[in-house]
């Protein structure tokens, strides 16, 4: 039997289509996701599937149609909201950040917010500083947000599902080179068996993507795909590398973390979002916290190098983290 | 109004220039990247929209506007950066990422400022709004004569940033024209289910200022209401707003299947292409023979040609070069 295959977009779609189906009360809004079917296929299907009066494409407003989904939720909705690209926060962010993410905790937890902020994140691909982004780091930054950055088919399904019955506020960041998209670089990890029926994928627990004895990497999204190839690079010249998806970045499981670097003694983060203050200094003060002891050399991070990111592609490979500077960094790492 | 044969001729040559220049860019788009499309290959990647079919506005409204005087543009800039008159050498290794580009690669082709020209523009949807209106803000606390005028879309004027910049620049008095591009979508999203008023024009009065609606495919009518707007401005005489309906003839970008478009509904925008209607006009004057016209149009091609060959012979920034630039 052949088994079914999807992409990471379909995937999504398929999740948020499950829910509606199970669930009245989730409804979705956002930019170009009726007919147009969002414009990386997480809706694809969904206006023909459940009318307009669930599938709302809405004006650019994002702080009005993100506020609106924070106020349906507050009265017991589950909206689903698609911010187009993550890089289009700013004109939502007070809605985001001072009210979606807050109004649980300020409430003393009698005011639920159980909605999904759906967006698209990353580069590579030459959009340039305002559309290549990936920006979890700065949700994940402000208390009160649940930030889930899948990298496959399987697990973009399991987890969306899962994000839409959170009864907290969930960001949901797909990547844009794993959404499997038909105008894009293609990536074969981008379509993969994804099961029919629905199924949650717990947040909080990472993915052991490979198992490696010489350092352990630690990375989401995109980033997992590349850490991957640099790991079976590395085995040629003999370096195992244990690869580490986190999936959810909020909550985080330090645990996972924690035991493989007990084990390779060795740690680097790739990470496709901003080096300073973010993902990579958060993991590794994790590991500086909690296995310092265990360590080998000190903790390495490969993160855009703190600019925004250029347009022209040299200087964009330069800045993103590719599979050949992976490998780079890696053998740095084991031979410090 | 009576407009001279130069000043039409002008409107002509700007609005062929700009179609020549957007239907090459539109061409090379397409090179290595198919024949499965991959928007990261090819010598121009990425996002490409493309100002076809609405280069009336661009040209009706610089027409009027100086050097200095400030623009800001949106994510479909090319055709007003051409109509306030950048080096299109420059604009167009831009596009290619190249080093001798306007902005040294770092910006490309949403994202071209040229401080010669005062002009700037930026991929996030009404971005460039609040900024025409921070540099009527300067231009009146200086005491100058110039004009600010920010160009968007109809789908921007949903937008926050819209509305507190039109009432700022109407409390203030501003120096700024508000050109509402119109071309009956916001990506695929049509203006009736976006916009709770049948024209954007019909907000000036909730701000105050005045409001025109103009027929975007005439670059006519655009440089007529263009005119009384920015002269108003220029006489400190506060803010307007400028409606064009308009159509771009290449879908939102490139790769657009337009699966929201109704039937025939793009031909019949094509029958009113504002190279035609000028065309007619000129002719109808006696003062545009079809001679002169394909003079024109070889003229145009000749110069866009040259702005390609300086492109790619162009040299690609260091990679390193992506650190610098960061702080002043």
């Amino acid at each position: 039997m052949t088994e079914r295959l999807l992409t990471t977009s379909k995937a999504i779609a398929e999740a948020i289509a499950q829910e509606m189906e199970r669930d009245d009360s989730v409804f979705v809004m956002g930019e170009d996701i009726g007919a147009y079917g969002g414009i990386f296929g997480a809706t694809e299907g969904l206006l023909q599937k459940f009318g307009p009066e669930r599938v709302m494409d809405t004006p650019i407003s994002e702080m009005g149609f993100i506020g609106a989904a924070v106020g349906a939720a507050t009265e017991g909705m589950r909206p689903i909201v698609e911010l187009m690209f993550v890089d289009f926060f700013g004109a939502a962010m007070d809605q985001i950040y001072n009210q979606m993410a807050k109004i649980p905790y300020m409430s003393g937890g009698n005011t639920k917010v159980p909605m999904v902020l759906m967006t698209a994140i990353g580069g590579s691909y030459s959009d340039a500083a305002q559309h290549s982004q990936c920006l979890y780091g700065l949700f994940a930054h402000t208390p009160g947000i649940k930030i889930v950055v899948p990298s496959s088919p399987y697990d973009a399904k399991g987890l969306m599902t899962q994000a839409i019955r959170d009864d907290s506020p969930v960001m949901f960041f797909f990547h844009k080179g794993v959404q499997g998209l038909g105008w894009m670089t293609p990536n074969p990890r981008a379509t993969a068996h994804v099961p029919e029926e629905s199924y949650t994928i717990p947040f909080g627990q990472a993915d052991v993507k490979r198992q490696g004895q010489d350092l352990t990497i630690l990375t989401v999204s995109l980033m997992v795909h590349r850490s991957l190839d640099a790991a079976e690079k590395l085995a040629e010249q003999g370096i195992s590398a244990e690869v580490i998806d986190l999936r959810t970045l909020v909550p985080l499981d330090r645990e996972t973390i924690v035991n493989s670097v007990k084990k390779t003694h060795r740690v680097l983060v790739v990470d496709e979002d901003y080096l300073s203050y973010g993902m990579s200094g958060e993991l590794t003060a994790i590991v500086a916290e909690e296995a310092l002891d265990y360590l080998d050399a000190a903790p390495k991070r490969l993160a855009v190098p703190d600019v925004p990111i250029p347009y022209s592609r040299p200087m964009e490979k330069y800045v993103i983290p590719t599979v050949d500077r992976i490998v780079a960094t890696a053998k740095e790492l084991v031979e410090s | 109004m009576a407009l001279e044969k130069e000043t039409l001729l002008n409107l002509y040559r700007n609005i062929v220039l700009i179609r020549t220049f957007e239907e090459r860019v539109g061409e090379m788009y397409y090179e290595d990247k198919l024949p499965a499309f991959d928007i990261a290959a090819g010598p121009i990647p990425g996002e490409m929209h493309l100002y076809s079919g609405q280069e009336a506005v661009a040209a009706g409204v610089c027409a009027h506007l100086r050097p200095d005087d400030p623009v800001t543009s949106t994510h479909r800039p090319h055709g007003h950066l051409i109509a306030k008159g950048v080096d299109l050498n420059a604009m167009m290794a831009e596009i290619f990422g190249k080093k001798t580009g306007l902005c040294q690669g770092k910006g490309g082709h949403m994202h071209l400022f040229d401080p010669a020209t005062h002009f700037g523009c930026g991929g996030i949807v009404g971005g460039g709004i609040p900024h025409a209106v921070g540099a009527a803000l300067a231009i009146k606390k200086r005491h100058e004569d110039r004009v600010a005028v920010s160009f968007f879309g109809e789908g921007a004027a949903n937008i926050g940033a819209f509305h507190e910049s039109i009432n700022l620049a109407a409390v203030w008095k501003l120096p700024v024209v508000f050109v509402v591009e119109d071309n009956l979508y916001a990506i695929s999203v049509p203006k009736e289910a976006s916009t709770s008023v049948r024209s954007n024009a019909e907000r000036g009065a909730a701000y105050g200022i005045p409001a025109v609606q103009v027929d975007g495919q005439n670059a006519v009518a655009v440089y007529e209401a263009a005119k009384e707007a920015i002269d108003r401005a220029r006489r400190g005489e506060g803010p307007s707003l400028i409606e064009a309906i308009c159509y771009r003839f290449r879908g939102h970008f490139e790769g657009d299947a337009e699966g929201y478009l109704g039937a025939d509904e793009k031909s019949t925008w094509k029958e009113k292409d504002p190279i035609n209607i000028l065309g007619a006009q000129l002719k109808e004057q006696g003062w545009l023979t079809d001679a002169e016209a394909e003079a024109i149009q070889a003229e145009m091609t000749r110069r866009v040609a040259a702005a390609e060959t300086f492109a790619r012979e162009s040299p690609y920034p260091a990679p390193e070069e992506a650190l610098e630039n960061l702080f002043a």
